[in-house]
């Protein structure tokens, strides 16, 4: 996992739920890039195409509310998102994103503060976010068996090594 | 010892401890992972993992729900793959097309999840079996895969958020009604990471079908658990299984983060407006809105007594011109239930299309999904953008009641008018 990161913001309202990210209608099937390609269509039918490798997604309250399909952060990893930042996640996504070793933090307050387009730098281990025009905000420590999931690269690297660390 | 919630004693017993408090991480003991065609998303992180084996074949029931039959070769290839998956791995309890139904009535109607259970389910809607008072959460593929290696999950104790209802309900007005109500108040993330507890008098004089209700929507409030104690209630749905029966409920004294009372005299039916399920308003305010799609289904609102509610007010009546009104049973189970109480020839009388069991409409998946003009009327869980189809349908939720009345009417009607 990236220690750090910077990238281009993309915004994202309040309640922002699975259907938007990935719709029902594309779970047919367990190909990543199925659902890479159709990410957020319901919001934007081109947004797949236009998010770069290493953009960032910035949103409001309650993001990934909804469904369980570990899809919709498989979508967005796939793609090279390389996190999110929120005001606050629903349980299931975050979950299932630290699983897959991909950053979801906590920072309420700094969807207000940006624009679709601006670059922002992420420090995980600082617990900083520095946004245009040299203002910093602190998002919410992970807790410390979150962070271990994320360090490890996600649920399956960990649960792994604590089974050699278990035989050996 | 500290009084506790129900959440928080199962919590402990899962974990081993004495007992537990809000926010602790705990490494809990799966009494029951079930799961539906999310395994074979999960076969890919439980490939990588590497054990052979899952940890204990008879702590796992698998159904397939949300696309039977199969829409399209790859679907039917996902099948061929859990079918085989479970063979090869000794899962006995495996429903398989023609035994199926919406994994959550399954596993209520044939009694695997118990009191004082820690039940993970791979779906959101877990939380309906809550009203066992089981603490049963939903979870994605990766949970799923790293329970089926290890029959363990960490968990953080939640904090408990009483909802205390009292009062009597009025005509054509149920659970459906009450829940929506009170997602209305707390808003779709008024519960997040949260154990929602119901209680009071209403709560304790309501059947199980209702009691379902209530749990199966606290996901839209983003609880992780929806629970009810279970009583004498919970006893006389479960005898069937011939298992030891122990109530649970919370003791005096255990510390709930928030307490919300909601008064139901007087209560009306309500609907949940596009495209939040918070987005509420008394169906005296969206009367008279035209629809073109009737839904009654899902594991929310689709066991017997919804059937019979819709046969009810169905019987010597027709669908609207024009509507096309869609009953889908929450199982085989009830799909032969209605069968056999002449429901499903009242229904075809009417004009009514009655399917096999499937999540498929609820979910946009399949068997009824809805144009980017069509509004649609549904007994469902959730109307985000896209839910049941095209990102443009505009869905209200309602109960039996509502949604078979406005498909009486063609257009959103109060029940108690019919």
């Amino acid at each position: 996992m990236l220690r750090e990161f910077r990238g281009r913001v993309w915004t994202f309202g309040d309640d922002v739920s699975t259907d938007h990210i990935i719709a029902g209608k594309y779970l047919g099937t367990t190909d990543a890039k199925v659902f890479a390609a159709h990410a957020f269509e319901a919001v934007d039918p081109t947004w797949s195409s236009k998010v770069q490798p290493g953009d960032v997604i910035v949103a409001g309250d309650n993001f990934g509310c909804g469904s369980s399909r570990e899809q919709a952060p498989v979508a967005l990893k796939t793609l090279g998102i390389s996190g999110i930042l929120a005001n606050s996640f629903a349980r299931i996504f975050f979950r299932n994103a630290i699983n897959l070793g991909f950053p979801v933090l906590e920072c309420p307050g700094l969807r207000a503060k940006v624009q679709p387009g601006d670059v922002i730098e992420v420090d995980m281990a600082g617990g900083e976010v520095r946004i245009p025009h040299g203002q910093v905000m602190r998002f919410t420590a992970l807790p410390p068996n979150v962070l271990e999931i994320l360090e490890a690269g996600g649920l399956v690297a960990k649960i792994r090594s604590d089974l050699s660390t278990k035989r050996s | 010892m500290p009084a506790l919630t129900m959440s928080e004693k199962i919590l402990a017993k899962a974990s081993g401890n004495e007992s537990v408090r809000p926010g602790q991480i705990v490494d809990g003991s799966v009494d029951l992972l079930y799961m539906h065609e999310m395994l074979a998303m999960a076969l890919i992180p439980f490939g990588e993992i590497g054990t052979a084996k899952v940890w204990d074949p008879t702590k796992i029931v698998v159904t397939l729900d949300h696309w039977v039959p199969p829409p399209t070769p790859e679907i039917a290839k996902m099948h061929q793959t859990i079918r085989d998956f479970c063979r090869r791995q000794g899962i006995q309890r495996f429903h398989d097309v023609g035994d199926h139904g919406i994994v959550h009535q399954l596993i209520a109607e044939r009694g695997y999840a118990h009191p004082w259970d820690l039940v993970i389910g791979s779906d959101s809607h877990t939380n309906m079996v809550g009203a066992l008072g089981a603490f049963a959460a939903g979870i994605g593929a990766t949970d799923t895969a790293a329970v089926m290696a290890t029959g363990r999950l960490w968990l953080r104790v939640p904090e408990t958020i009483r909802v205390d209802i009292r009062g009597t309900l009025g005509r054509c007005t149920g659970a459906k009604d009450v829940i929506l109500k009170v997602i209305g108040t707390t808003g779709d993330d008024g519960a997040r990471y949260a154990a929602v507890e119901f209680a009071g008098p209403t709560v304790g004089a309501l059947p199980m079908n209702e009691r379902f209700v209530l749990c199966n929507m606290t996901t839209e409030m983003g609880a992780k658990v929806g629970m009810i104690a279970a009583d004498e209630t919970t006893k006389r749905y479960l005898a069937h299984n011939g298992l030891p029966f122990r109530p649970i409920s919370s003791d005096d004294g255990a510390t709930f983060a928030k307490s919300f009372a909601f008064d139901v005299d007087g209560m009306g039916p309500q609907v949940a407006c596009p495209s939040n399920p918070a987005n509420l308003k008394p169906v005296e305010e969206v009367q008279g809105t035209k629809i073109d799609v009737a839904f009654l289904g899902s594991c929310t609102n689709a066991r017997i007594e919804d059937l019979r509610i819709a046969a009810e007010l169905l019987k010597g009546e027709k669908v609207a011109p024009g509507v096309r009104f869609q009953i889908t049973p929450a199982s085989q189970i009830i799909y032969r239930q209605a069968l056999e109480e002449g429901l499903i020839e009242i229904f075809m009388d009417a004009g009514a299309t009655f399917t096999s069991s499937t999540c498929g409409p609820c979910f946009g998946g399949h068997l009824g999904t809805l144009a980017g003009d069509e509004v649609c009327i549904s007994s469902t869980n959730r109307n985000y953008p896209g839910r049941m189809g095209s990102p443009q349908a505009q869905v209200y939720l309602a109960s039996p009641w509502t949604v078979t009345a406005s498909a009486i009417h063609g257009e959103i009607t109060d029940p108690r008018k019919v």
